[in-house]
C-alpha cells in the first residue's frame, strides 16, 4: 500500500516537475509523513489548555509547514463608537466559513519558503485566510472589509486562537521533525484538521491531513450534553441543587 | 487549582471563586441583598461570558438567599403576605426580562444595557440611601429622634395611598394597595432578568421608602421574594439561553451559604443607619467603576461577537 503510494507520487512528480530548476535525484521521492501523539484534545474538569506534539519524517531534505486549523463558523465583529458619552456597538461586520482555532508552524522563514501566491492559495498564516463576507453583510467597501478583518485577527490573536507568529518546526537531524501546538483553555470544541506539507525549491511537493479531535469528556461533556438536549430540566436541577445547598448550609450553622 | 466550567467553557482558579462566593456571600447576609451586584461584575471581570454571569448570578443568589431567609424566618423577619404579592409581581417581571434579554443579545447590546441600568440604578438608589442614612446618622449622633416614624408618617397623605385594592399587612403594621408590592416585583423582576441580580439592592429602598415597611421585616421579606424571581429567572434562562452554568453555581454558593451565615450574624450587630451608610457606600463604588469604563476609550473599539461585545 505504501510503495504504491510511493511509487504513484514519484511517478506524478516525475511528470509535472521535471523541469530544469527542479532537482530530481532518481528515485528518490517526495513524501512526508506525520502522526500526532495524540489525536483527541480532551477537555476535562482540569483542563487548563493542552499542548499536543506532532512528530514525522520527510523523504530528502526540505523545509516543513504545519497548520492547525479549527472549524469554520460565522463571526459577528462588532464596532463600538461613542454615543453620548458612552461607547456601544454601533456596527457590525459578519464573516463566514472563519475557522475558530489556526495555529503554524514552520521549519524556516515562511516567506523566503514559498512565494506570495502560494501562501495566498494555501492559506499559509491568518495573514492569508481568505474572508468570505456572509450575504447580510455583502456590499460594504472594501475599506471597511479589511477593517473589521483585521480587528477579527487582532482579536483572535489576542485570545490566542490564532498565531501571532509562525512557532518553530524543530528538525532533528534531517529527516526527523517535530512542533509543539499549544491549545488554550478557551479553545472552541469540534474536529480540527492538521495539514503538513514539505516544501522544495519553493514549491509544495507533499501534503499530509490528519484530522484531530477537540472534545468534552467526562462529567464536563455530560453536562454540557444535558444542559444542551434537557435545558429546561437542566435548569430545574439547578435551582433544586441551589434550594438544597442553602438549606443544608443553614441547618449545619443552627446545631453551631 | 484550575477548573474547567462546561458551560463558560473557560478554566478558573477554583480558590477564587470560593473566595468570591464567600465574600460575596458574607454581603449578602449582612445588608439583605442577593448580592449579585457585586457578583455579576466580579465575575465578568474574570473572564465569565456576561450571559453566563448573569443567569449563574442568579442561580447563585436562590442558594444564598434560602440560607438568609432561613435565618430571618427564625427571628420571624418575614412578611410572607408582603412577599407573595411583590412575588406575583416578580415572575411576571422576570419572565418579560428573560425575553427581553434574548431579543437584546440577538441585538449585540446586552452588555451595554446591562452596565447602563447598573450605573442607572446603583447611582440614583446609591445616593438616595447615603443621603438619608447619613443625615439620619447625624441626627441620632446630636440627640435627636431618629427620622424613620416621622418619615412613615409624611408618606400616609402621598400618591401611593390613593391607590385602589388596598390590602392589610400585619406583620408589616400597613395598609396600602396591593398595586405598589406588585409594581416593585415587577420592575424588580425584570432587573433580575437582565442584570443577574437578586434585586434586593432596589427591593429594600423600595419597600422601606416606597411601601414604607419597617426596616426589621424588610431584609428577611425581600431574600424571601428573591429565591423564587431567581429560580424562574434560572429555570428561564437554562431553557431558552442555556447559560446556567452548574459547576460554577455549586463553587460560588459553597462559599456564599457559608458567608451568608457569618454576614447575617455580622448584620445584627451594626445598627440599620450604620448598615445602610456602608451598603451606600459599596453601592456608589460599584456604579462609579463601571460608569468610567463605559466613558474610557477601549482598549479595541473592535469585539467578536462571541465575546458578548465586552
Amino acid at each position: 500500500m505504501m510503495t504504491m503510494v510511493l511509487s504513484r507520487l514519484v511517478w506524478c512528480l516525475l511528470f509535472f516537475f521535471t523541469l530544469p530548476s527542479q532537482d530530481v535525484h532518481g528515485a528518490e521521492s517526495d513524501e512526508i509523513v506525520a502522526a500526532l501523539d495524540d489525536h483527541v484534545v480532551a477537555i476535562d474538569t482540569s483542563f487548563s489548555g493542552s499542548k499536543v506534539l506532532l512528530f514525522g519524517a520527510t523523504e530528502g531534505e526540505g523545509d516543513v509547514i504545519v497548520i492547525v486549523r479549527g472549524p469554520s463558523q460565522d463571526e459577528v465583529v462588532r464596532k463600538k463608537d461613542r454615543i453620548m458619552g458612552v461607547w456601544a456597538n454601533n456596527d457590525e461586520v459578519v464573516f463566514s466559513g472563519t475557522p475558530v482555532f489556526y495555529n503554524i508552524a514552520t521549519s524556516g522563514n515562511l516567506k523566503e519558503m514559498v512565494p506570495a501566491t502560494t501562501r495566498q492559495r494555501l492559506e499559509l498564516g491568518p495573514d492569508y485566510l481568505n474572508t468570505y463576507l456572509s450575504s447580510q453583510s455583502k456590499g460594504i467597501s472594501d475599506l471597511k472589509k479589511e477593517e473589521f478583518w483585521n480587528a477579527l485577527l487582532r482579536s483572535k490573536k489576542r485570545d490566542g486562537l490564532y498565531a501571532s507568529e509562525a512557532t518553530q518546526v524543530k528538525f532533528l537531524g534531517k529527516r526527523l521533525f517535530r512542533a509543539d501546538f499549544f491549545f488554550p483553555p478557551n479553545i472552541p470544541i469540534g474536529t480540527y484538521l492538521v495539514y503538513v506539507y514539505l516544501v522544495k525549491d519553493k514549491n509544495v511537493v507533499s501534503s499530509q491531513i490528519t484530522p484531530l479531535f477537540v472534545s468534552k469528556i467526562g462529567a464536563e461533556a455530560k453536562i454540557y450534553d444535558f444542559a444542551r438536549r434537557h435545558s429546561f430540566a437542566y435548569g430545574i436541577i439547578a435551582v433544586l441543587i441551589a434550594l438544597a445547598a442553602g438549606w443544608l448550609a443553614s441547618v449545619i450553622f443552627r446545631k453551631k | 487549582m484550575n477548573i474547567y466550567l462546561p458551560i463558560a467553557e473557560i478554566s478558573v482558579n477554583m480558590f477564587l471563586l470560593l473566595g468570591m462566593g464567600g465574600v460575596v456571600g458574607f454581603l449578602s447576609g449582612m445588608f439583605g441583598v442577593g448580592g449579585g451586584f457585586m457578583m455579576t461584575p466580579l465575575l465578568i471581570f474574570i473572564g465569565v461570558p456576561p450571559t453566563v454571569a448573569v443567569a449563574t448570578g442568579a442561580n447563585q443568589i436562590v442558594a444564598s438567599s434560602v440560607s438568609g431567609v432561613i435565618a430571618h424566618t427564625r427571628r420571624k423577619n418575614v412578611d410572607f403576605k408582603m412577599g407573595l404579592m411583590l412575588l406575583i409581581g416578580g415572575v411576571v417581571g422576570s419572565t418579560s426580562g428573560v425575553w427581553l434579554f434574548s431579543a437584546l443579545k440577538a441585538l449585540g447590546q446586552i452588555d451595554l444595557v446591562i452596565k447602563l441600568s447598573y450605573v442607572l440604578f446603583l447611582s440614583v438608589i446609591g445616593s438616595l440611601m447615603f443621603v438619608e442614612s447619613a443625615r439620619a446618622l447625624w441626627r441620632k449622633r446630636r440627640g435627636f429622634n431618629t427620622s424613620g416614624t416621622a418619615h412613615k408618617r409624611k408618606d400616609h397623605s402621598g400618591w401611593q395611598h390613593k391607590l385602589p385594592f388596598k390590602m392589610r399587612f400585619r406583620r408589616s403594621k400597613l395598609y396600602i394597595s396591593a398595586l405598589l408590592p406588585l409594581g416593585v416585583g415587577f420592575v424588580v423582576g425584570i432587573l433580575v432578568a437582565i442584570m443577574g441580580v437578586g434585586g434586593g439592592f432596589i427591593m429594600v429602598p423600595a419597600m422601606i421608602y416606597l411601601l414604607g415597611m419597617p426596616t426589621s421585616v424588610v431584609i428577611g421579606t425581600s431574600l424571601f421574594q428573591i429565591i423564587f424571581v431567581t429560580a424562574n429567572v434560572t429555570i428561564l434562562q437554562a431553557a431558552t439561553n442555556q447559560t446556567v452554568d452548574i459547576v460554577l453555581t455549586l463553587l460560588l454558593l459553597l462559599g456564599g451559604v457559608i458567608g451568608a451565615q457569618f454576614g447575617a450574624r455580622a448584620g445584627m450587630k451594626l445598627q440599620g443607619e450604620q448598615l445602610r451608610v456602608l451598603l451606600a457606600l459599596m453601592v456608589l463604588g460599584v456604579c462609579v467603576k463601571l460608569g468610567f469604563d463605559l466613558m474610557l476609550i477601549p482598549d479595541d473599539l473592535f469585539s467578536l461577537g462571541s465575546d458578548g461585545g465586552a
